[in-house]
Formats: structure tokens, sequence, C-alpha cells
């Protein structure tokens, strides 16, 4: 036996100290640093300036601001998405429907949020009567949050007292979402909300909301029974319900709460823009499931964290920041995007085997 | 769920009748359960007491996993009756089971492969503070960590790094693991679902190890097994069933292996289950 083997327990199994491995955020975070560094060597050579570090000399500063503040702001609301959609692959499931939840919640929330006159005159983008005008901001926060909490109840009780593959029951949730903002107004905008609801998104708050649920929900899968049972479930189903699990009821909750936070996506966004559009959230889903695969969650469920999904998140945003700070078309950025997740998915791919071969 | 019927427990119709009322941990009389068409488990009569070690043995297909999903309620029986620790029982799931004292090592293990050895042992039954918070409340890992090493401890189970995912152990951690389970929550009735099965000579013997302890403690065991060494090594007796239905029940002296494999094959029958069969 090795020296750096040792002899454990009655059968005289052994423990090989090498074979220990650091966290798999470890090495998210070390792509999202070698992305970094690759735009910063291009940057200064086909642009002749820093991509990170401040180039304007100033001394109050050493990174650039304002660059990195978009690159977290602009993956900031798709980011909330990611959060529910973290929990959602964890469980050994999948949301195809956030996207569209996403569209239907900013027509019906901004529909609340209306003010009743612009400049003078009656709203013209008015999709209610003059009730629904200049009410309180939690009339549609409220009124937002039911909507995602009832896709994402419907979307859990199909899934887990059907059996109805995720895939498919969130499918029709997309199909069925995207139809329902655009039946809400004939598919016409609606803008001009109250004040109070532009605060919503103003500014760095969708950053701030992002962060802020990041932690919640960092500590709720990581410290408390609904995230141990989410990673039982998605680790092997059969064992939590033999283990006495109410395995269903389980996934009711997580798909219910991943609705919940495509309804706040959907607030922060409308806020955000100052009008809601019936194609609102249009693959928004597809960007999260993105960002939860390059973060290391596995999709076959039963791990993942939100802290890979961030740098994720954080990884998205760099490769759109990069590419615009390098000029190049959008849609190399989509092309580079798509190699990326099924580079991301072949990598998880590559260490379950190596995992399951130790 | 529960009615008294201590008097029952003597019932003729099981096959160890003449047991002493407090000895009895566990009996069952006309256990069925039906998919469908199919008679998986007809009829079972079965009875264990304290400090017994008992096999169950049978082709594959025999029944004998759906008797065990039976008295630990994964699955609901189609008619028959259950006592348990001297009660009726009508188990809701396997989450009711395990807190009334009866631990399953399941066939397939039943380990969330991703969680570590405390979450394991505790999946279903954590130990938790903040309780009003519901589903959110609060894990007590600390206090999970350290019930862990006891139970660990108490089956002579060393496993290095118990912080570890179950993914990366090997087959007789992982099976060492959902052994101890029984250790941690003091059960009154351990159920093994063929413990050695995917197991290598070395794993083998070190879980044969832990179920002499669990003999040396008397504590009662059912175990599932198709390996006639292990069986009479570590069990007094040796029930087998047949096509759903138990054919005999034979105590280890009184038999050998090549007389179980007779009643397994159908080529004897015990003639007190002759009209069962």
């Amino acid at each position: 036996m090795s020296g750096k083997q040792q002899a454990h327990g009655i059968g005289g199994l052994t423990f090989d100290a090498k074979k220990r491995h650091w966290p798999n955020e470890v090495n998210v975070f070390g792509a999202l640093v070698l992305i970094v560094a690759i735009f910063e060597v291009l940057g200064q050579i086909l642009m002749g300036q820093s991509f990170l570090f401040d180039s304007a000399g100033r001394f109050d500063s050493i990174f650039n601001e304002a660059r990195l503040t978009i690159i977290i702001l602009q993956v900031s609301i798709v980011g909330i998405i990611a959060i529910g959609s973290t929990q959602v692959i964890i469980s050994g499931g999948i949301d195809l429907s956030p996207g569209s939840v996403v569209g239907v919640t900013a027509m019906v929330a901004m529909s609340f949020a209306q003010v009743a006159q612009v400049n003078g005159n009656a709203n013209p983008t008015a999709a209610l009567g003059d009730w629904a005008h200049d009410l309180p901001v939690i009339a549609p926060i409220a009124v937002g949050l039911a909507c995602g909490l009832v896709a994402g109840l419907v979307n859990g009780m199909i899934i887990a007292y059907t059996k109805i593959p995720p895939f498919i029951a969130t499918l029709g949730m997309m199909v069925a979402a995207r139809g329902a903002s655009k039946w809400w107004t004939a598919g016409r905008p609606i803008s001009f909300p109250t004040e109070n609801y532009k605060a919503l998104g103003a500014g760095l708050t969708p950053v701030f909301i992002f962060i802020g649920l990041a932690i919640l929900f960092f500590l709720v899968l990581r410290y408390t029974v609904y995230g141990k049972h989410t990673y039982a479930i998605g680790s092997n189903e059969d064992a939590a319900r033999m283990s006495g699990i109410q395995v269903e009821r389980h996934k009711v909750l997580v798909y219910t709460i991943a609705g919940l936070l495509a309804a706040i996506a959907a607030l922060v966004l409308s806020s955000k823009n100052l009008t809601a559009q019936a194609g609102m959230g249009v693959m928004y889903e597809l960007d999260a499931i993105a960002m939860t695969v390059i973060g290391g969650v596995s999709l076959t469920g039963g791990r993942g964290s939100i802290v890979g999904t961030v740098l994720g998140a954080l990884i998205f945003g760099v490769i759109i920041s990069g590419f615009t700070f390098l000029r190049l078309d959008a849609y190399y950025q989509e092309m580079v995007k798509g190699v990326i997740i099924v580079a991301a998915v072949v990598l998880d791919q590559w260490r379950q085997r190596r995992a399951g071969t130790r | 769920m529960a009615s008294d019927l201590q008097t029952n427990i003597s019932g003729a119709s099981a096959p160890h009748s003449g047991a002493r009322i407090g000895d009895v941990v566990l009996r069952t009389e006309g256990l069925t359960k039906h998919y469908g068409g199919v008679h998986a488990l007809e009829g079972a009569n079965f009875e264990i007491r304290k400090g017994e070690h008992v096999a169950i043995m049978g082709d594959n297909g025999a029944g004998k996993s759906t008797f065990v999903r039976q008295i630990t309620a994964v699955e609901q029986r189609t008619r028959g009756k259950i006592w348990f620790d001297g009660r009726e029982v009508q188990f809701e799931g396997p989450l009711e089971a395990r807190h009334a004292g009866i631990e399953t090592v399941f066939q397939n293990l039943a380990l969330a492969d991703d969680l570590n050895v405390p979450d394991n042992l505790f999946l279903g039954r954590e130990k938790t503070f903040w309780n009003f918070l519901g589903p959110f409340r609060v894990l007590d890992y600390k206090a999970m960590r350290a019930a862990t090493m006891a139970g660990l401890e108490k089956t002579a189970v060393k496993i290095p790094n118990v912080g570890q995912a179950i993914r990366n152990m090997s087959g007789g951690q992982r099976q060492c693991v959902a052994i101890a389970r029984t250790a941690t929550f003091h059960s009154k009735l351990t159920i093994m679902d063929e413990p050695t099965a995917a197991l290598g000579v070395q794993e083998t013997a070190q879980v044969e190890n832990i179920i002499r302890t669990l003999k040396e403690d008397g504590e009662p065991l059912i175990l599932i097994s198709h390996n006639m060494r292990q069986v009479m090594d570590l069990c007094d007796r040796i029930v087998v069933f047949r096509r759903g239905r138990i054919c005999a029940n034979l105590r280890k002296e009184e038999t050998d292996g090549q007389d179980i494999v007779a009643y397994i094959t159908g080529a004897k029958t015990q003639p007190e289950y002759a009209d069962a069969t």
C-alpha cells in the first residue's frame, strides 16, 4: 500500500487523499477568469485598450466600473430566472416556460401599474378601465406574483401528478403562456407605469434584487430541508421516496417557486423597460438554463449550486460585453454561447463518467 | 392506525404460533399483494422474534422483495394484517414504518449518490431547528454529523471522510452507510434486501461482520439473500418463497443447502404449506 493510502475500517478499505477534489464552482470561476483574460488580451491587441481595467487613468479606480456594472446589470434579470431554473434542474427536472411566463406576467402586471393620464390626456395604451389606474404599487406586484405562482403551480401539479415529463409539461406552458400574453391586449404593448412601479427596475435595482435572491436561495438550498430534499430527489428519486420524502408535493413547490421567480423577473423587466410587450422574455428560459449548465449544475439532477449559477451568469455577461467591446456582431455571440453550452454539458458528462470510474 | 391486539399475536395461522407474545417483533397474516392480474404475494404468514435472524430465500420473482415492500409500506398491501411491536399496524408510507422502528436496506440501497453520509442517514427525518418555517426549517448539521459518527462507530464502520458524496465511495462503503442507519436510529427490526449482491469478497465480509454485530446486540434481522453460505452462517431460520407464497419455514440446524434448493425449485414443499403452493 502506498504511503498516501491509509487503511480504514474492518474491511481494510483504502482512502486516497489524492482523489479529493475541489468544488466544481472553483472550475467555473477559473473559466470566468480565463474568458476575461482572453478578452483582455484581445482588447490590448485588437483595440489597443483594456477590457477589465480603467483606461482613463483615474486614481480612484482600478477596474472599469462602468463595464463591470453593465456586465452584471445585463444578466441580472435572466439571472433571477436562472435561480429558479437551478433548483428545478437540481431536482431532476427542466422548465421551458419562464420566458413565456415573463411575457404574460409583464403584460398583466403592467395593466395594473398604469397611470390614468399622460401629458394631460388619457393613457393611450390603457389595457383596463379607469379602476385599474394609479393603483398602489403593491397591486401590480401582487397580481404579477399571482400570475407566476399559478403558472408554476400548474407546471408542478402536471409534472408531479400526471407523470408527464417536465420537458413536455413546461413546453405546453411555454406555448400557452405566450398565447395568453398576446391575447391579453390582442398584441398591443402596455406602457406608462406609475413612478413607484418604475422604481422596481430603475438603476441598479435589478442587480440588488438578483444578488439578494441569489444569497437567499444559496442559503435555502444549502441549509434548509427544502434544499436537501431538492438535491435528494434529483440525485435518486426512488431513494427519496423510500426515505419518506413527499416527492410529488416537493416538486409542486419547486416549480411554483420557479414560477414566482419568473414573475419577479417580469416585474423588474417591465419596470426597467417602462413597457410590457407580448414578446417579452423570448428565449430567456434557454439563456437561464445555459447559465445554470455553464455554472456546473448537472442536467441529470442532484448537483450544482447557486454560486455556480451566478458565476455562469457572469460568464454570460462577460461574453456579451466582450463581444460588444471587440465590436463583433451579435450573431457571433449567439454562436459562441451555443458552443459554450454544449462544451459545459460535455464537460459535465465527462466529470460524471470520471466520478463513476473512480 | 394501531389497535392493541396482543392476544391475537399467538394466532394459530402463524408458522411459529408457540412464540411468547412479548418475543414477537413482527407478524404478518395473509399478507397479499396483487398488481392487476399478477399475484406477486399471496397469503404470507410470517413472524420474527427479538434477537432472531431470519433469512428469506427464493428464486427471482418469488415474492421476497414484494413481501418487504408491503411490510415497509413502500407499497400498500392488497389485503392481510401486520402486527409490529405488539400492535396491528397500517403504515401510510415508508417514513411511518421507519419512525415505528423498521429500518430497511433496500436492494438498490436507497441512497442519494450526490449527498454525503449524514445527509443520507437522516434523509426524510432531518434534525432541524426553526421548525416554524415548515419546509424551509433549518438543518442542524452539527447534530446530524455527531449522530452519524456515533452510528458508524456502533457498527464498527470507519469512513475516512463522511462529508464526501456517496458517489465517491466504494460499494462496500455505500452498503455500510445504508446499514449504519439501523444503528443510528436504534431500530426494532432491520430488513436487508440482498445487501451483498453487488459486493466483492472483502466488502461482503465487512457487511457480514456488521450483521454479526447486530446479532450480538440482540437486534432482529430479516435477510433476503441468494447466498446459501451467508444464510447458513448468519441466520437462525430460513423461510422459502415460491411463486408469491411461503413454501417452507426451516430451522437452520434441521436443514442444509441441498434441502433449501429443493424447496426453492419446487422439488419439495413442507406439508403445512402444500395447500398454499
